[in-house]
């Protein structure tokens, strides 16, 4: 079913891409290429909201309480999807179909089963169905919460729909597994010139490819030598590139993340170093990060952790949420709004009196929401 | 369907049908044990490849550190520049009748040729050795600082398939398909060396890194030869660990990966082992080793370095630690810990240590520094 539906998802996500390709930048407004940002019906917002498993509830009540005592104009479309058995495939079809009428999601993450038998991932899935193409994930260092490494600030685009996460494997003799990574000029094209298009906007000078193009000549060259082309275009704007293979990035993010402002990347790399980028900053709990395509974005923390492990207890931080959230209403074009909440949020974390377990307090999650109200 | 692939059930049909065939194969060869013999002299030979740039200035400063330790063994000096043989890059033979006589070498830093029809060496070597599986420890080293104090890693990588397996195409102009390949003979090799390692060095776990929720077949197989070879070893604990989880998990905190070996596939093991390298201060610093069914090289993941070369200002570090995986994988562990502490204790007093850990001496003072440990020891 959902197989069929990607299939069917194929040809006109190309299309798109053919179009995308072709189009300047001034196409693209500030973070997603989409014309329409969502339904709006009297000055509200119908937004998708899908809790996610672990602690995805209570990182998204914190959310819609902070929305509530901030009278943000966003009516949710609530669907408690679960991906911890696949019964729960009914409804994340009725949350697909809401996120098609809505074009803006709100999402925690959906746990996915490793066994074989187990449900693909519909996170996976949902990225792929709705061809949001770009991840953009913000590793940047908060004030007033030191980490090991002072003064990251780094943007991570990664390619979202194709690549080694393409679902496509099979056993050619009882044995031997064979799974294709698919790479495709079109796609690389799209996320480069999105990587691009997002420096400009947003006032960073570099764009950092990376990719393993020394060993997978054909796939990641394809990847880079596109990057390369594209890049050329932006010369004359003033954003500067380079690239760099995927294990010394890795390296030189540990030892020096300083050196890093736009990075660019296929899908896989984007998991190593968006989990990287993370453990700089302060980990899952406080990254942001949201999932944009041409007609749909879907917001969800930067770094994809169920946690189920805290899922209940009432512990998590809510600041990935909370700021990915923001992302949404400026998407929306709520940008004071969106301000009030994040400076409310950093505030807090700044402040250092209210803090869950993560960063080293004793607060709980409720704790934390009810320091941002107050804020506000 | 999710679930309508046949996946479960090809997957029992090869759990059933493997295990006890490939435990022949493997148990003929079970983690490439060094079997060596002294020569007359009593001394083992090992083919020694200096390799390029500074290759041969970190080359002479182990000889002199074992010959002043008395190690028993005798070097056998050969040169690896790759020869274009019906136009393939291949090895001299002279170079791989040694190594495969003498089934142990240590390699310093090679400069891969750029240009087409050049296979990069280290692949090459990889191919005509069958080394498969390269393992990389990281430990944090006293008196280099950095922003992680306690790591204690050891990560073992498959070397011979998955992402790297230069199988690619174009299929239409602008569509590429590459194929990561996963075999169980290569998982349940890797595995199993894996498995030995944490049972000789105490390690009393094996973590298997893996993406299973996404690559469900292919790293989904990795991870059922894993399990299988773990029944072979129950005194050594076993788990699993999604890639995402680990990468995080390390740069956060890597004290708590000091007490297990990682074991994962191809692509995953060569971004992991070169982070942990990464938090205890590059390359410079990290030893590797290869280890393979026809012979073992050890050897600098680092480079050769062309604008230093011949100054005498490398630091032979890592080509020395990767010697002393090679003295342990001989089992000539007492003359292995000798020159290690000596080694790191010199480091530690950063008086004679050489300019990329930020001192002023030269290769040779540094080299003479840890002879005077090891001569006083």
């Amino acid at each position: 079913m959902l197989r069929s539906a990607l299939a069917s998802a194929r040809p006109s996500a190309l299309k798109q891409t053919r179009l995308s390709s072709t189009l300047s930048s001034s196409a693209f407004p500030r973070i997603s290429a989409i014309d329409r940002p969502g339904t709006k019906y009297g000055g509200t917002h119908t937004v998708t909201l899908i809790p996610g498993d672990g602690v995805g509830a209570e990182i998204t009540e914190s959310v819609k309480e902070i929305f509530n005592s901030a009278n943000a104009p966003i009516e949710w479309e609530q669907y408690d999807v679960s991906g911890v058995s696949s019964s729960g495939e009914a409804l994340f079809k009725q949350a697909m179909d809401s996120l098609k009428r809505n074009k803006v999601g709100l999402k925690g993450i959906l746990f996915t089963p490793i066994s074989q038998s187990g449900h693909i991932s519909w996170n996976v899935a949902m990225r792929q169905q709705l061809d949001i193409y770009a991840s953009v994930v913000l590793c940047k260092s908060l004030p007033g919460f030191p980490t090991r490494h002072p003064n990251v600030d780094f943007a991570i685009i990664r390619e979202n729909t194709e690549g080694e996460y393409s679902g496509l494997e099979h056993q050619s003799y009882p044995g031997v597994v064979e799974n294709l990574k698919i790479s495709t000029r079109a796609k690389a094209e799209r996320i480069s010139r999105f990587a691009f298009d997002f420096a400009l906007k947003n006032g960073r000078k570099k764009v950092t490819c990376v990719h393993k193009a020394n060993i997978m000549k054909l796939g990641d060259g394809l990847f880079l030598n596109t990057f390369r082309r594209v890049a050329e275009d932006y010369k004359s704007m003033g954003i500067e590139f380079n690239d760099m293979i995927v294990d010394n990035t890795s390296m030189q993010l540990v030892a020096r993340p300083g050196q890093f402002d736009v990075m660019v990347m296929p899908n896989l790399y984007g998991a190593i170093v968006s989990n990287i980028g993370a453990a700089l900053v302060g980990g899952p709990g406080v990254v942001p990060g949201c999932n944009v395509g041409r007609e749909y974005a879907l917001f969800e923390p930067g770094c994809r952790h169920v946690a189920s492990d805290i899922q209940g207890t009432n512990t998590a931080n809510p600041t990935a949420m909370i700021l990915s959230a923001t992302m949404m209403l400026r998407h929306l074009g709520l940008d004071d709004l969106a301000n009030k909440i994040a400076s409310a949020t950093f505030n807090v974390i700044k402040e250092g009196k209210v803090r869950t377990a993560d960063m080293g307090g004793s607060s709980t999650t409720s704790d934390f929401t009810g320091a941002v109200i107050k804020k506000l | 369907m999710f679930a309508s692939r046949s996946v479960p059930r090809a997957f029992a049909q090869c759990a059933k049908k493997y295990p006890s065939g490939f435990r022949n194969y493997a148990s003929a060869a079970p983690t490439a044990a060094f079997a060596g013999q002294k020569g007359t002299n009593g001394k083992y030979t090992v083919t020694l490849i200096p390799g390029d740039g500074i290759g041969p200035e970190i080359s002479q400063s182990i000889k002199d550190v074992y010959t002043a330790a008395n190690v028993p063994i005798q070097w056998e000096e050969v040169d690896v520049t790759p020869i274009l043989k019906a136009g393939k890059t291949v090895i001299p033979d002279e170079a791989i009748t040694s190594v495969k006589k003498n089934t142990v070498a240590l390699k310093g830093p090679l400069a891969t040729p750029i240009g087409k029809g050049h296979v990069s060496l280290n692949l090459t070597l990889r191919r005509t050795f069958n080394l498969f599986a390269n393992v990389r420890p990281c430990a944090s080293i006293k008196g280099f600082k950095t922003p992680y104090d306690d790591v204690n890693t050891v990560l073992i990588r498959e070397n011979t398939e998955g992402e790297y397996s230069g199988i690619e195409h174009e299929v239409v102009d602008g569509v590429v398909q590459s194929i990561k390949l996963i075999t169980w003979d290569a998982s349940e090799r890797v595995a199993r060396y894996a498995f030995n390692y944490a049972q000789t060095s105490g390690r009393k776990r094996v973590t298997a890194v893996h993406k299973a929720n996404i690559m469900k077949m292919s790293d989904g197989m990795f991870l059922a030869a894993c399990r299988e070879v773990s029944k072979d070893f129950p005194d050594v604990a076993y788990d699993e660990d999604l890639l995402d989880r680990v990468c995080l998990n390390i740069v956060t905190n890597p004290k708590p990966y000091s007490d297990r070996v990682m074991v994962m596939p191809n692509l995953y093991g060569d971004i992991l082992s070169d982070m942990c390298a990464g938090l205890i201060g590059g390359l410079g610093l990290t030893p590797s080793g290869n280890i393979g069914r026809d012979a073992s090289i050890f050897e600098a993941v680092h480079g050769s370095a062309p604008d230093i070369a011949g100054k005498g200002l490398a630091n032979p570090t890592a080509l020395l630690l990767s010697s002393m995986m090679m003295l342990r994988h001989m089992r000539l562990n007492e003359y292995a810990d000798k020159i290690e502490s000596a080694a790191l204790s010199t480091i530690a007093e950063g008086k004679t240590i050489t300019g990329d850990l930020g001192g002023k001496a030269s290769t040779k003072e540094y080299t003479d520094a840890i002879i005077q440990k090891i001569v006083k020891a």
